[in-house]
């Protein structure tokens, strides 16, 4: 079973009836996703692609009894649309969009604490399950396929490049989960690793991380407490300059345990493989995981 | 975005946290004069985005008011050059005139988001008017932190213990707190992602008073502090990616390289600076074209590029996800023809929209070197830039 989504899923769109939720509920449904729901305030009655949109979150799961939720609403109201998701008791809200201010997150993470839901982004590219064909993200389909890796990224296109790389080697993925570019994240690296380190069709784990934050070094110190599984990083900024936002809220060095090299460094104290080369993920995975 | 000292301080006294008295002079004449109402002897500091003022000679106490004029005139319009800056400086377009003060104590404190934390953390310490990243690294004990959970906010007991953690007199534990609740205060209203008084001077005649702020918005906001964005000053920062956020292109970051990049998604952007240094050559740009649909800014993107003279070739690395490969295509090939690029195309193409993307290249009859992945794009373009 995989660690957030699985062939029980019922995945409701919110924002389905803009530009990129349509799009993306449709290519979720046509990767095998259980796409039951959309919603959209007012536009309740419409279709799309044969999926019932609704005019509230709540409304939704009472009429298809949807447990999950894409949010692909604009930034303005993004955060208003994670506490409606939250609030209907979801297992799972994967919020896409990026651009919410930190300090809504701050209050986000906060409400949430004890909740049995698990949010996901905002700012990220979602989830996909290959081994379930199921996917509630934008990710491209044929860069995942079906395995026992589980790998875990803060950027969008970096998590499609391991998974690419990754299947070009033979190695699939159990669940790729892209936790979002942020400095306040709804579910942090420690977060996926404890269930990628519970899972029983997870074999190995990868991790795609860059400079900023301390999420890395958190999340390895856990491993190297609790998890025998093989572990392997990347961080990607190691030519960037200090003191500047490198597109993600979260990617600023502030200060020296920062650094991709500390992040780095920190893995590999913690027991796992750093991986310098992005290019080459796919390649030191697949050497390691081999002998 | 980052907003000048006098703003900061406005905001800050608009919280009811005290400031020095001063105002903003954006002429040598309006200095003299502004200086001449406040007496003459005051402190003038040329108002930039940059730190490390004081010892490029941008802050300067003088007697007089011609003194504020001659020190305004040679300030104003003039290109100040800091250790934070680049060599070629940042122009100085206004100057704060204000009150000198008599120090007797400098402190720090700070407000920001602590990642780790995931809340916001007031930060403060005895040890002012210093590097606090050194008083961090050397002295932790004399750092204290306080974090505000958001659903309790801020309580006053948490100003008071930082003022008896400073060692305060008890006659201005109560000032401090209610300095730090007006902190506090603007910090959320203003949705700030750093609010830092630096020092925080206790005077002679016992006033606490905000000596220095550097107060940065949350760049994700802009669609709720309108009055805050329109504080910004696009002076400050580097002409080339203020022309490039003006086009639409707004994570833009000019480097110094040769190798122009365009990439979708800032992980990758950042691997892929990665992979041509691990190459041995160097990116001219970050540049994250994000993950909207749109030809116009794919457009944008190459236009700023052209606008490099350091660009030697363009690497577009480009993994379809949301932003569909086929719409890139579309908007490189209208691009190249638009400018008559020069500089080679490098190009790596995968994701969603690649076939149709593919196409539309191969069918515009625009020359370009295709990479069949990261490494080979990367090895491409770190060569095309050295052949020319």
């Amino acid at each position: 079973m995989s660690i957030l989504l699985n062939t029980q899923t019922k995945l409701l769109v919110q924002g389905i009836t803009g530009a990129e939720g349509s799009n993306h509920a449709k290519l979720c449904k046509a990767f095998g996703t259980n796409v039951v729901a959309g919603v959209t305030p007012g536009r309740a009655g419409q279709e799309v692609d044969g999926i019932p949109v609704f005019n509230y979150v709540a409304d939704a799961v009472a009429k298809t009894g949807a447990n999950a939720s894409i949010i692909f609403v604009p930034a303005a109201f993004a955060t208003d649309a994670i506490y409606e998701a939250v609030d209907a008791g979801l297992d799972l809200v994967v919020c896409i969009t990026d651009g919410l201010p930190t300090i809504d997150m701050v209050s986000v993470r906060r409400y949430m604490r004890g909740s049995k839901t698990v949010l996901i982004g905002p700012n990220c590219p979602g989830v996909i399950a290959p081994p379930e064909k199921a996917k509630a993200g934008i990710m491209p389909s044929s860069s995942f396929t079906p395995g026992r890796v589980g790998l875990v990224s803060r950027s969008g296109t970096l998590l499609y490049e391991a998974g690419a790389q990754l299947s070009a080697q033979g190695l699939g993925q159990s669940t790729a989960v892209g936790i979002g570019g942020d400095p306040v994240p709804g579910t942090s690296f420690i977060d996926i690793l404890r269930r990628f380190n519970a899972d029983p069709d997870t074999d190995s784990i990868v991790i795609i991380g860059e400079i900023g934050g301390t999420g890395e070094q958190e999340g390895a110190e856990y491993l190297k407490a609790e998890c025998k599984k093989p572990f392997f990083a990347f961080i990607a900024g190691a030519s960037a300059p200090p003191g500047r936002r490198m597109g993600h809220a979260g990617a600023i060095i502030s200060g020296a345990d920062v650094t991709a090299d500390a992040k780095l460094k920190a893995v590999e104290r913690a027991g796992g493989t750093a991986i310098r080369n992005p290019a080459e993920i796919g390649k030191v995975v697949a050497a390691a995981l081999k002998t | 975005m980052k907003v000048h000292e006098y703003q900061a301080k406005a905001i800050l006294a608009s919280f009811g946290v005290p400031v020095p008295k001063g105002q903003v002079a954006n002429t040598a004449d309006e200095a003299r004069s502004i200086a001449a109402a406040m007496g003459g002897k005051v402190v003038v500091k040329a108002q930039v985005h940059a730190g490390g003022r004081g010892k490029a000679g941008g802050v300067k106490l003088v007697n007089t008011a011609d003194e504020a004029y001659e020190v305004a005139k040679r300030l104003i319009g003039s290109r100040l050059v800091t250790h934070q800056t680049g060599p070629e400086g940042v122009p100085v377009p206004a100057v704060l005139i204000e009150e000198t003060i008599s120090v007797v104590k400098e402190l720090y404190i700070s407000i920001l988001i602590d990642g780790a934390a995931k809340s916001a953390v007031i930060m403060a310490s005895e040890a002012g008017g210093m590097d606090i990243e050194e008083v961090a690294a050397n002295t932790p004990e004399k750092l204290l932190k306080v974090w505000v959970d958001p659903i309790e906010g801020y309580q006053p007991y948490m100003g008071r213990n930082l003022a008896y953690g400073m060692g305060m007199a008890q006659e201005l534990v109560r000032p401090m707190a209610d300095l730090v609740a007006g902190l506090y205060k603007a910090f959320i209203a203003k949705d700030c992602s750093l609010l830092e008084i630096n020092p925080l001077v206790i005077t002679s005649d016992n006033r606490i008073l905000a000596a220095d702020c550097k107060l940065t918005i949350d760049d994700n906001s802009g669609f709720r502090q309108k009055e805050g964005f329109g504080l910004r000053d696009k002076s400050q920062e580097d002409p080339l990616e203020v022309e490039a956020s003006e086009t639409g292109v707004n994570n833009y970051i000019k480097l110094s390289g040769t190798i122009g990049c365009v990439v979708n998604g800032a992980g990758l952007a950042m691997a892929t600076l990665d992979t041509i240094s691990l190459f041995g050559g160097s990116a001219a740009n970050f540049l994250d074209i994000g993950t909207v649909n749109n030809v116009e800014r794919v457009v944008s993107s190459v236009r700023i590029l052209t606008r490099d003279p350091d660009v030697k070739c363009i690497f577009f690395n480009i993994f379809g996800g949301m932003a569909r490969v086929d719409i890139i295509a579309q908007g490189l090939v209208q691009a190249y023809r638009e400018f008559n690029v020069q500089a080679p195309l490098v190009a790596r193409l995968t994701g969603n929209g690649y076939d149709e993307g593919r196409k539309i290249l191969m069918e515009s009859g625009l020359p370009f070197i295709e990479a069949s992945d990261m490494a080979d794009g990367a090895q491409k373009a770190v060569a095309a830039a050295a052949a020319r």
